[in-house]
């Protein structure tokens, strides 16, 4: 049955490299988790480790209560979908999804009836006789997705699922995955470096670099308030500022604009702010600039705008709030909400906005 | 579509016409393939069914009431049978343990090298070692065992023999094939419950079936075409190799032979149809895969405690076998007195068994087909992979038919072909008995090999290199010899070397045709093996060794100076 998963200050180890650095997560019950980040930032090793096919070099892994660490990879009771799919190709479809039912020796009747109920789940019961190489990329995908499920694992593991598909096929096959872990309630550990992905499809997020975990949030929590600039960074574009604050709380910006954000402790110093294109605007007052070049597209309007210092930003105007498109060259001033920016101390990146 | 085909194929022919060098060279091969692939063949179905100039089935009727050789044809596919079984089980177990166990450097890597030392050794080697170490006056038989009667010869002295012989073939096919499995479908597998057990019976074996069953009829037929090995430790036990060898030198039956060589031929070709044309397409449809990502090796006791002691086991008989060769070839007097260690035999295959003459003889007519075959198998696979033109299929046909030609039935059809001439005639008869019909045979054995290798080697460059090349004015000669040739030097070289080694170890044709003007290396080793002069045979086994590593050797050390495939894949 669907568990819980509890780690605690997992440590992976290549000769020298550390490739996780002490990572822990609580994922609740049923809930859909995403390990987002760069490519070589420990995503993947962590979900092996999950899986039971990368030693562990240190910390403990639950699934429930129990300790799973020296429980070998089958018998971990997980689904887990790869991203080459890995179907058999010796196998039909229907044989596929049997595969690790009859591992679980699942009597006869059984077995038939919950391949054919988890194939018309995923819609491809017409194909139950086929062999895959009479399958396209969408179909094994979906044939990974059964397979995985059926055995009603306690934990789901995907790992970048969507990345050989194509654009159009990848976005409804997210929604395939995501309605499906919801109606199935499976606790789910899904691996990605693509964070629009991961915010459309994940419950909540952790995302990763170099072996340790940046921040874990709700996508909105993720998107609005980034703990840090990595993950500002990553995650959305976002306009970075150097700053100081000074000792009655006021944040200056290149002496340019002065203005006062709410700090969760007290703090003097230099620091760096990260914006949003949306959550910069233009007004009477702020950062004066000129713009360089505007993108219309529709909903909004992306303009470049260069500072006196010649620092360039990035803005983006919606069209239901304005009506009037700024041109090339013209004389604008820059200011922003101070509840909806981020700031972070300059030197140890910590965060200081509520 | 249709149309547009047709246009194309129009459009290369005159491509081709317009270009003077290839239609020579595509003419001239296309006649020596025919001359001296097809024509000894085809002889030999003529002189056993034309009798008295007309059709008839009475050399069939006769060679067919030889009881011997009936029972040479159950003896040969009994052996073939099992020793394809073997070989393939012995080679996907060395196989397994390199792709998927975890093993220290040392062991792995000795396990490596047994597995491929057989590939370059001479034929006899093992024969040699096998009645040495467990015959009657067996060291480990006799001298350690105590053992009096034991006995090698027959059964399961070739059995056993074959197998060592041969298992480095699957080794290597099954090799390429168990890299080629996506980890990721194991994985699968594991995580949906499957044990380790499970997963091999479920998921690697199915997906390896067709390519065990490749190996298995490789060794088959490499197993039935083997003249050497049944020749030294068969005794009375007869294969058909022997018998048809048998036949010629022993009871003079040249059109008998002829029609034993047309069985033979037709079993082998049966085999090489069902292995090329059924198992293959079979076994690229389950493998298509690439390996996602590098496999996780297997670290539990379980599986490694037991398959290193297999291996083991089989490493230390192949290092024993091999170590006797040159230690056999220095006791005194064999069989009575071992110690001390003597170098006399080796004195003596110089001074009173014309060592230098057998050494150079071979020497000479291995240096010069071997470049010539590397050069051809490079122009055949050349005109297969890149060009169009009639013919092309008949080209590559003939080329791999030669594969599975076995040596002894390409040795009598050459006698028939051309000891009295082009189809008896007296045309071209001057040929036989010289050095050049030795060296055309050594090229015949030796080409369909770099005909292989040359083709996937080609397989891998793009079309528009040459494309450009001829867009910037070069003739097809000038893009051979400047764009291809340097992309596959190091296949070329590859191809070059074991044209060599192939040729200077080859005995299965060449003895049938080889005359007293020239002494061969192998033919001495046979006859003083067939003599019980063991020592001696080992003596000019152990130089025979020597030399083909030597090659090898060199090979490798220029291939890491001078080659330029592997910068070219790093990049």
């Amino acid at each position: 049955m669907s568990n819980k998963v509890l780690i605690k200050d997992a440590v992976k180890k290549y000769g020298n490299f550390t490739a996780l650095n002490g990572v822990s997560l609580d994922i609740a019950e049923g809930e859909f988790f995403t390990l987002l980040g760069p490519s070589g930032c420990g995503k993947t090793t962590l979900l092996r480790m999950i899986a039971g096919f990368n030693s562990i070099e240190g910390g403990e892994f639950y699934f429930g209560d129990k300790l799973i660490n020296k429980v070998p990879a089958h018998k971990r009771d997980i689904g887990m979908v790869f991203q080459n799919y890995a179907i058999f190709p010796h196998l039909t479809v229907e044989d596929n999804v049997a595969y690790g039912l009859k591992a679980r020796k699942v009597p006869k009747a059984d077995i038939d009836r919950r391949v054919k109920d988890s194939l018309e789940l995923v819609q491809i019961a017409h194909l139950a006789k086929r062999k895959p190489n009479e399958l396209s990329g969408g179909q094994q995908q979906r044939v990974a997705l059964a397979r995985a499920f059926v055995i009603e694992p306690s934990v789901l593991l995907m790992d970048e699922p969507l990345s050989n598909l194509d654009a159009k096929l990848r976005v409804q096959m997210r929604s395939v995955i995501k309605k499906l872990q919801r109606r199935l309630g499976i606790t789910t550990i899904y691996v990605t470096h693509d964070q629009e992905e991961a915010l459309a499809i994940s419950d909540r997020i952790a995302v990763m670099k170099d072996g340790h975990i940046m921040q874990v949030g709700t996508p909105n929590e993720i998107y609005a308030k980034p703990q840090n600039p990595f993950v500002a960074g990553f995650i959305g574009v976002s306009n970075f500022l150097d700053c100081e604050i000074d000792s009655a709380g006021i944040t200056s910006i290149k002496d340019e604009l002065k203005i006062k954000v709410p700090l969760r402790r007290a703090y003097s110093g230099k620091a760096k702010l990260s914006a949003r294109p949306e959550q910069l605007f233009f007004s009477r007052e702020g950062m004066p600039g000129e713009i360089l070049f505007s993108t219309f597209l529709g909903d909004f309007i992306e303009y470049e705008v260069k500072l006196n210092d010649g620092q360039e930003l990035i803005i983006n105007e919606y069209t239901k709030d304005t009506t009037e498109v700024h041109a090339d060259g013209e004389k604008v001033h820059i200011s922003f909400d101070p509840n909806r920016i981020s700031l972070y101390t300059a030197d140890t990146e910590e965060v200081l906005s509520c | 579509m249709a149309a547009k085909t047709k246009q194309s194929a129009s459009l290369d022919r005159k491509k081709l016409m317009a270009d003077p060098i290839m239609v020579t060279t595509i003419v001239v091969l296309i006649t020596l393939l025919t001359l001296f692939i097809l024509y000894p063949l085809a002889i030999l179905l003529v002189d056993s069914f034309v009798g008295d100039g007309s059709f008839s089935l009475s050399v069939f009727q006769r060679i067919f009431q030889i009881s011997s050789f009936k029972r040479a044809i159950t003896n040969t596919l009994k052996v073939g049978f099992v020793v394809g079984i073997l070989s393939s089980l012995i080679g996907l177990l060395f196989a397994y343990v390199e792709v998927y166990v975890r093993m220290p450097k040392f062991t792995g890597g000795l396990f490596k090298v047994v597995s491929m030392l057989p590939v370059v050794s001479p034929p006899f080697v093992l024969s040699l070692s096998m009645i040495m170490l467990f015959g009657k006056a067996g060291i480990i038989t006799r001298f350690l065992l105590h053992i009096y009667d034991n006995s090698v010869y027959g059964y399961w002295g070739i059995v056993i023999v074959q197998t060592l012989t041969f298992f480095p073939v699957c080794y290597m096919m099954l090799k390429g094939l168990l890299k080629n499995i996506d980890p990721s479908l194991e994985e699968a597998a594991r995580d949906m419950g499957a044990g380790r057990l499970k997963v091999f019976t479920s998921v690697t074996l199915p997906l390896m079936l067709p390519g065990l069953g490749n190996a298995f009829l490789v060794t088959f037929i490499e197993s039935i075409a083997d003249f050497a090995n049944p020749m030294i430790i068969g005794g009375s036990y007869d294969t058909l190799a022997t018998t048809i060898y048998l036949q010629i030198t022993g009871a003079y039956d040249k059109p008998g032979a002829a029609a034993m060589a047309v069985v033979l031929l037709c079993i082998t070709l049966l085999m090489f149809a069902v292995q090329k044309y059924y198992l293959e397409a079979k076994t690229a449809a389950t493998l298509t895969g690439k390996a996602s990502r590098a496999r996780m090796m297997i670290e539990d006791k379980s599986v490694r405690v037991p398959l290193t002691v297999l291996c083991t086991l089989v490493a230390v008989f192949v290092i024993m076998m091999y170590i006797c060769v040159p230690i056999g070839a220095c006791f005194p007097t064999w069989g009575y007195k071992f110690f001390p260690l003597t170098g006399k035999w080796f004195t003596q295959v110089f001074t009173r068994y014309k060592g230098f003459k057998a050494f150079k003889d071979s020497f000479m007519l291995s240096l010069i087909a071997a470049p010539i075959t590397a050069l051809l198998s490079m122009i055949i696979s050349y005109l297969v992979v890149k060009r169009n033109f009639k013919g092309k299929g008949f080209i590559e046909a003939v080329s791999m038919l030669a594969m599975a030609v076995p040596g002894t039935v390409l040795g009598v059809g050459y006698i028939r072909g051309f000891s009295g001439g082009l189809f008896h005639t007296g045309i071209l008869q001057g040929l036989y008995g010289t050095g050049a019909i030795l060296i055309i045979v050594f090229i015949v054995r030796s080409l369909p090999t770099g005909t292989r290798s040359g083709i996937s080697a080609l397989r891998q460059i793009d079309k528009s290199i040459e494309e450009s090349a001829y867009d910037m004015g070069a003739d097809s000669f000038k893009v051979f010899m400047t764009v291809t040739l340097p992309l596959i030097k190091d296949s070329f070289l590859s191809g070059l070397v074991t044209a060599f080694v192939r040729s200077i170890t080859a005995i299965s044709a060449i003895i049938l045709l080889v005359t007293p003007s020239y002494l061969l290396i192998t033919v001495q080793i046979n006859e003083f093996a067939e003599k019980g002069a063991y020592s001696l045979a080992c003596a000019f086994a152990t130089i025979l060794i020597l030399i083909t590593y030597g090659a090898v050797l060199l090979m490798n050390l220029f291939m890491k100076y001078f080659g330029t495939s592997r910068k070219m894949k790093e990049d």
